[in-house]
């Protein structure tokens, strides 16, 4: 370390001085960016918010949709609060506001009369948004035993979510099936078997397939494939589970196919070539060594198409016969929560009861696929930080 | 000693000889420490840089010299959880104080790189875009100071004739040189280089040292390269890392042929690194 | 499978494929691998299967739409007869995908690509609140489209749209902004593909060479003018392919603009930002579903349906080819 004397220079340096961030228009720019990249964040919460403000009444049991509700005569307007106009009249607190006495005396006074009227019917009394009538089976006027029935447009209004269930998770399953073995085969075979000039053909080509609207494939299963499996099954209704199941599955089949490809590739070469030099031949390496080694990947892969499965909608709108029936057959018409929140939705009073059960399990739903999602992508991120953390 | 022929390296005097040991300090280490998270990278490093000399760091490979040449520019602060301690004075300024402007610093103190790094633009925008930063705009005057720093950068008369071609059509030679004059385009007073003409062929590197030979009346210049022979034929003073401490550091010619400290010795006679 | 000790047993002379030299059946298997071959042969088979699917979903619908476009069809509303093939015709359709489309660009662009230059050049990769944002961008892009539909029901149109309606027009109790409208179906496809737009953009930024940063700032650049300049110029193609799959995304969905703007049937093209519109896709589903004579209404259905797919696959084609330069380009810079 030389010490040697030196003159030390401070002249024309003085520039340096100058405090940070000394440009306020870039300090501006850099907030902007950093504000705009919370959109996402705030998006995801305000659809929490705002699907779920629609269905918070009907989760929490304040909806009455009894037909026959203790009746209260119009004397009693003066000792009632607002809230219980609300609940008695069914109306949102912005309407009671914008309301005369005279307007609701008339309200009062219809109501009566309609509860007259509809007392004839033995469940006139049931409040049919409660949960209990939500999912468990129930024997209505005219049936003979308990049964799960959705039928929003009749006299009594019967909300019961289970037939909806069954036909979305009948109708997913089935996709899976159908969708998974193609997909994952396909992905050992582009990924692990072919020649790369056919890799590099196929798996684009594969993935076109995600760029068919959904639209487009419900046309597809409606107009062409309905009548085909028809004449295989000789099925009763020409749009079924089985032939929406499968439609779904046309469009899964990329989903599963783009991740689990993805997965299976970026295992590393090395353990291939080690199980080939070992004798093993192409097909053993790739399902005895690298699918092993891609099995979080893969899992993710499944998750995602089954979360894509779930919440589509054009495609059992339109092929799988909307009939809300409780049925394990394949070959009966079956409705989805995503079909019946579509066909619905459109019709009905802004803020009743069938607006909000619409609401509610538009939130189940989103609930699902949520979680399957959360779940897919923490697999993934491990996996990812496991392979980092190797190299 | 062993049986081993070990090459001896000859240092000639360099040709512009001058006062090398009054050159005033423009750049001053003082106890530097830098921590990549709970990892060391460098131990209490001190040393005294004179103006207008070229400078070589010199050392095996990841002990700390580039690590340490980055400190020079700040770069370093590009990087999460680097932490410093101990000073970088130039012109008895702390450049790590809040009061300095990281952006003024980096005017002055330009950096070429070991993969040369030509912008996506033609010649005249990769030599001009620092010009323009600093709100050089006048047609003519970008011409004169293109013109002047691809000259000094000896690729103007390759060059001269498409100024407005792509700066990634050049050869890795010619591309270094550009960055080199992109650097001293701004005219900077130190320029830093680290191990500019490692990815380079033994011509391309030639051309390289004879222009920093001729830099160097006009710039202060810190090398980092691993090629001893490279640092004992155009450098001034030499300073040998390893491990990230400083081992020694003085004239080249001494470090060269009498090092004081032995594992000086081992590393230019070639018994390891 | 192994091969078997037993070939090189004195054994009678095995006939030899021709060319073959050396010591005969040494190195041959002594059984058929039939498990290897049943496995490739399988998994082939589904590759072949699937991209069958592909064209015969692609056939049928080219073989039997494209006679049935002409000029006319693309040229002309539906003021007549929806459901006539040859009386009716798209224009009103195209308009309206296209302004919906175009619309939602204009939103979702800025958004994502201010996203994806934070995620890229300034988010700390440690920090949990990068990891929120990346987990909230993941999540948006596995929202179901008919929760997006409620959400852009219950969110743009019966919220914001009936507070503009309040503060435009107080106290007059109009619904101007507050029902189903162009904006609204617009500001709904954009979060929807807000996720792709995101991602493309990130790609195309991480392959750009850090030594191109390096070397900016060390002229003394900021951080924002080194993004300016350099980085984002260069990022430009993979911000195109974002856009283009966004819009061929947005251009096909039909459940999230049902109930924010769509309409069965509209005597006007779309004049404000607060009017319906029609749709293609959605027409496809009109005309699936309800249309009172289907074997009448076949070829104007697989004439929509062409036009349709045309669209949406023809910009995702582009944009699937941009990508796959740009990663060619990528993998050699680095």
């Amino acid at each position: 370390m030389a010490h040697e004397p030196t003159t030390k220079r401070s002249i024309g340096w003085m520039g340096l001085r100058r405090g940070h961030r000394a440009n306020p228009f870039e300090w501006l720019a850099e907030r902007v960016i950093l504000l705009v990249s919370l959109t996402s964040i705030l998006m995801v919460f305000l659809i929490f918010v705002f699907i779920g403000r629609e269905a918070w009444p009907v989760a929490i049991g304040r909806v009455n949709t009894a037909l026959v509700q203790q009746m209260r005569p119009v004397s009693d307007m003066n000792k009632m609060t607002p809230r219980e106009f609300c609940d008695y009249l069914g109306l949102t607190t912005a309407q009671l506001a914008s309301m005369d006495r005279e307007t609701l005396k008339t309200l009062m006074e219809l109501k009566i009369e309609a509860t007259k009227e509809s007392s004839q019917n033995k469940d006139a009394s049931v409040n049919t948004a409660q949960w209990r009538y939500l999912l468990g089976p129930y024997q209505w006027e005219g049936y003979s035993r308990p049964e799960f029935i959705w039928q929003p447009v009749s006299e009594i209004h019967k909300y019961n979510i289970v037939p909806l269930i069954i036909g979305s998770l009948k109708i997913t399953v089935v996709a899976m099936l159908f969708a998974v073995p193609l997909a994952l085969g396909a992905a050992i075979y582009v990924s692990q078997l072919a020649r790369p000039r056919i890799r590099e053909l196929a798996k684009p080509v594969i993935e076109l397939l995600a760029g068919i609207p959904s639209v487009v494939l419900g046309f597809f299963a409606l107009i062409v494939m309905a009548s085909v499996l028809q004449q295989i099954s000789g099925a009763q209704s020409r749009l079924n589970a089985l032939c929406a199941g499968i439609a779904l599955g046309f469009a899964v089949i990329p989903v599963v196919f783009s991740i689990a490809e993805d997965a299976l590739t970026s295992v590393p070469r090395s353990y291939v070539q080690a199980a080939l030099a070992l004798g093993a031949s192409q097909w053993k390496a790739a399902w005895q060594v690298v699918l092993p080694a891609a099995l979080p990947g893969v899992f993710a892969a499944v998750a995602l198409g089954f979360g894509r499965a779930i919440g589509e909608t054009m495609v059992v709108l339109m092929a799988s016969g909307n009939a809300s029936i409780v049925s394990w057959s394949l070959f009966d018409s079956a409705r989805t929560i995503t079909a019946t929140i579509a066909a619905e939705l459109g019709e009905v009073v802004f803020g009743g009861a069938h607006y909000r059960i619409l609401f509610l399990i538009g939130v189940l739903l989103f609930i699902v696929t949520f979680l399957t999602n959360l779940s897919a992508e923490l697999v993934l991120h491990r996996l990812k930080a496991r392979m980092e953390g190797k190299r | 000693m062993t049986d081993v022929k070990v090459p001896k390296i000859t240092v000639s005097a360099p040709a512009t000889a001058g006062p090398l040991r009054t050159s005033p300090t423009l750049l001053e280490v003082v106890e530097l420490s830098l921590f990549y998270g709970a990892t060391q990278a460098l131990k209490n490093i001190s040393l005294e840089i004179g103006e207008k000399v070229v400078t070589a760091f010199i050392g095996p490979s990841g002990c700390g010299k580039s690590t340490l040449l980055r400190c020079f520019n700040r770069m370093n602060d590009l990087i999460d959880n680097v932490r410093i301690e101990g000073q970088v004075l130039i012109a008895d300024q702390d450049i790590n104080s809040p009061e300095v402007d990281v952006i003024e610093l980096r005017k002055r103190v330009g950096m070429v790189f070991q993969k040369s790094n030509p912008f996506p633009k033609s010649i005249y925008e990769n030599v001009s875009y620092g010009l323009r930063l600093q709100g050089v705009s006048g047609r003519t005057e970008l011409d004169g100071r293109i013109e002047e720093s691809l000259k000094q950068a000896a690729l103007w008369d390759e060059v001269k004739d498409r100024l407005h071609t792509s700066g990634l059509g050049l050869s890795g030679g010619q591309q270094q040189r550009l960055c080199i004059a992109r650097a001293i385009a701004i005219k900077p007073e130190i320029i830093l280089m680290d191990e500019p003409a490692s990815a380079l062929d033994p011509l391309a590197t030639a051309r390289i040292e004879e222009l920093i030979l001729e830099l160097k009346k006009d710039y202060t210049i810190v090398i980092v390269t691993h090629n001893m022979q490279q640092a004992a034929r155009i450098s001034d003073f030499t300073a040998f890392f390893y491990l990230g401490q400083l081992i020694e550091f003085g004239a080249t010619a001494k470090i060269f042929t009498h090092p004081a400290k032995k594992q000086t010795e081992d590393y230019v006679t070639g018994r390891f690194g | 499978m192994t091969a078997s000790p037993g070939a090189m047993h004195p054994a009678p002379p095995v006939p030899q494929p021709p060319g073959a030299t050396g010591p005969s059946g040494r190195f041959r298997a002594a059984r058929w691998d039939w498990v290897s071959t049943l496995g490739t042969g399988a998994t082939g088979l589904a590759t072949v299967l699937i991209i069958a699917i592909l064209g015969v979903i692609l056939g049928n619908i080219i073989v039997n739409g494209v006679q049935f476009v002409s000029w006319h069809f693309i040229t002309t509303g539906t003021a007549s007869d929806m459901f006539d093939v040859n009386k009716a015709g798209i224009l009103p359709m195209i308009v309206g995908t296209s302004a919906r489309v175009i619309l939602m660009t204009i939103f979702v662009l800025p958004a994502g690509v201010l996203t994806a230059i934070y995620l890229t050049e300034y988010a700390r990769t440690t920090s949990k609140f990068t990891r929120v944002i990346r987990g909230a961008v993941n999540n948006l892009a596995g929202v179901p489209s008919i929760v997006f539909g409620l959400f852009g029901a219950g969110f743009f149109v019966r919220f914001v749209g009936r507070g503009m309606d309040a503060a435009l027009y107080p106290g007059k109790g109009v619904t101007v902004w507050g029902q189903p409208a162009l904006l609204w179906a617009s500001a709904t496809l954009a979060v929807m593909t807000l996720p792709v737009v995101i991602v493309a953009t990130e790609e195309s930024l991480r392959a750009i060479p850090q030594g191109l940063r390096e070397a900016s700032l060390a002229l003394g650049a900021t951080k924002l003018e080194t993004i300016r300049k350099i980085v984002l110029p260069q990022a430009v193609p993979g911000i195109m392919t974002g856009a283009i799959l966004a819009i061929s995304r947005a251009a096909g969905e039909v459940a999230p603009i049902l109930f924010t703007g769509a309409a069965y049937f509209m005597a006007d093209l779309p004049r404000s930002l607060h009017d319906q519109f029609m749709d293609l896709g959605y027409h496809v589903f009109i005309l699936s579903t309800q249309s009172p004579n289907v074997d009448k209404t076949r070829p104007l259905l697989y004439a929509t349906v062409f036009v349709l797919l045309a669209l949406t696959f023809a910009l995702n084609v582009v944009a699937v080819f941009i990508r796959a330069n740009l990663r060619k380009k990528a993998r050699q810079n680095h």
